[in-house]
């Protein structure tokens, strides 16, 4: 559009001051983890690794990491399985309540946290309780799961949807049965989708804390937990700086990566949405 | 016939495995509800049944003796949710912060899409700046949490950039909370709105241009009433978002309450999961109105 210079850069620093605005908190957490100081303190007086090391040996974190790490990679699997077989079912057949169920995988992300996880804590309380699993870390995978097929779904659809059924039918033709297709003409071409919901799903499980909060049995602590629990806490502030920025920089290539990989609409980077539709 | 249907010792693909591919090949019904049956169970059986519960649960009570569930329908959540004015207030409130934090999203995203759909003529450029916004989507809630406190906090960065001026930032509070989560669901805003504006043919700028239109009145008069259905699509989340967040009031609100803490306070430390169930009921109704509401505008599938 054409507009006058003036305009343009009016525009020009508001946009900019808008970035700003997203960016200068995340790069006040980075710089503060280098901040000598051991209460809250800004601007920092003196440079420190001091914190990133406490944080890198602290037995909270790390016993959190791991934990965290489990249950994202537990819910990853299960979203990527549950995930394939609905977007295939979608894509490949006609049946009765076929626009239904994209609504139903949406759900679970669309509600509030709070509503998913009470709902399933009440769910884990009737079913799983009385057959013996007690809540736990695999409660924790279950409840990630669910809210993490949405974003499998949404990318292997798409792409399911863009490649059609063609290819299958040739192969078919060929002599090959539906096993041999699927390994070698279909899952070749949802690879890259597939891995792109697989990062983003493993991103909003280690993100979670809301449905953690409902579905964690006593001592399981997932690395957002942590951080909340000590927000609280006195004389935490650096380590937990640490650990956030930290964080921060951990996220941020699995991510790009994950945005490169998945179906992009040509000219511009698939932009995700919180349940990862382009 | 018979040699091709029947699978030969010659056949390199085996058997039984032949056999079981023509039998599925055959039964499109078999191949669907080996598909369909685990995650159905999954999500319609475990999780909207359990949703089901929940609904139901608004309806009952608990014995404030025993803190056991009676499972008996009644209205007294509601009523107490609806008569007790702490309740009410805290309703509203909410309700004003999601307005308020929606407003805010769309003033900060409508310029910074059009600057990047619309003004920057580099493809680069505009690539980077939708990577920019939305990079921080996954950056965490805690860490960005963490971020806004050390921001409003008392002598935090705020403050800071203020002093030089001889001003005094608002603290941790109300104000804090909606502009942590106006920060927090932005780029939920800045997407559709520049889906939106990426759609919108640069012919129409320019005819509105050729007929005389300044920069001013063709924003009004043609990209605004255009970008509705965006702005919808970007409200939804950033209002349904801010109704379900009882996290960042913690960290940021000081003392103020939101109604998701309502909810949370009554599973957890009241122990009292009807009122709880009753109190979800808020939102889920408010979000779903404003789904049917919105339909019309065809932002549902601006999504």
């Amino acid at each position: 559009m054409t507009l006058s210079r003036r305009a343009r850069w009016i525009l020009g620093i508001v946009s900019a001051a808008v970035l700003a605005f997203i960016y200068v908190p995340l790069v006040v957490v980075v710089v503060n983890s280098f901040n000598s100081s051991k209460v809250f303190s800004w601007p920092p007086t003196s440079f420190t690794l001091e914190w990133w090391q406490k944080a890198a040996t602290n037995e909270g974190v790390r016993s959190a990491l791991v934990t965290s790490i489990k249950a994202a990679t537990g819910a990853t699997i299960i979203a990527i399985l549950l995930g394939v077989m609905i977007s295939f079912a979608v894509s490949r057949f006609r049946f009765f309540g076929r626009e239904t169920i994209s609504f139903v995988v949406i759900l679970p992300i669309a509600l509030p946290g709070i509503i998913t996880g009470i709902a399933l804590n009440s769910a884990f309380n009737t079913v799983l309780v009385p057959l013996g699993v007690s809540f736990g870390l695999f409660t924790v995978i279950l409840g990630h799961a669910t809210f993490c097929i949405v974003v499998v779904f949404n990318n292997v659809l798409a792409r399911l949807r863009r490649t059609g059924s063609s290819l299958e039918e040739a192969a078919m033709d060929l002599g090959a049965g539906p096993f041999q297709t699927f390994r070698d003409v279909t899952f070749p071409s949802v690879r890259s989708a597939l891995v792109a919901g697989a990062l983003l799903a493993f991103a909003l499980s280690f993100d979670e804390i809301v449905v953690t909060s409902f579905t964690a049995g006593p001592g399981i602590e997932t690395l957002p937990q942590w951080i909340f629990n000590n927000l609280f806490r006195p004389n935490q502030g650096p380590i937990i700086n640490a650990v956030a920025a930290a964080l921060l920089v951990a996220f941020i290539l699995p991510v790009y990566l994950a945005m490169r990989m998945s179906d992009g609409p040509g000219r511009v980077p698939q932009v995700p949405d919180r349940s990862g539709r382009t | 016939m018979a040699s091709s249907s029947t699978p030969t010792a010659t056949d390199p693909s085996g058997g039984p495995s032949r056999s079981v591919s023509r039998y599925l090949y055959r039964h499109p019904r078999v191949r669907l509800a080996g598909l369909l049956t685990a995650p159905l169970l999954w999500l319609v059986v475990l999780y909207l049944g359990s949703l089901a519960i929940m609904v139901v649960a608004a309806f009952w009570s608990t014995d404030s003796f025993t803190g056991q569930l009676i499972k008996e329908p009644t209205l007294d959540n509601f009523t107490t949710l609806f008569s007790n004015e702490v309740y009410r207030n805290v309703a509203l409130r909410t309700l004003g912060i999601a307005v308020a934090v929606t407003v805010i999203d769309m003033v900060l995203a409508v310029p910074l899409a059009f600057m990047a759909a619309k003004v920057v003529r580099s493809r680069r450029v505009r690539y980077a700046i939708v990577i920019a916004v939305t990079m921080p989507l996954w950056a965490g809630y805690l860490v960005k949490g963490y971020a806004m406190q050390t921001m409003f906090i008392n002598n935090g960065v705020i403050d800071w950039m203020l002093a030089p001026f001889g001003l005094k930032g608002p603290g941790l509070g109300l104000l804090a909370t909606v502009l942590s989560l106006a920060y927090l669901w932005l780029p939920y805003m800045v997407l559709p709105v520049y889906a939106g504006l990426e759609r919108l043919p640069d012919s129409l700028l320019e005819a509105s241009a050729d007929l005389g239109a300044s920069a001013g009145q063709t924003f009004r008069g043609v990209i605004l009433p255009l970008l509705v259905p965006s702005l919808v699509a970007g409200s939804i989340f950033t209002f349904a978002l801010t109704l379900g967040d009882y996290i960042m009031v913690k960290i940021v609100g000081g003392t103020t309450q939101m109604w998701a803490n309502i909810i949370y306070d009554n599973v957890g430390v009241a122990n009292n999961l009807p009122l709880a169930a009753a109190a979800a009921i808020f939102p889920i109704v408010v979000i779903i109105g404003y789904l049917l509401a919105v339909r019309r505008t065809g932002a549902l599938e601006n999504l």
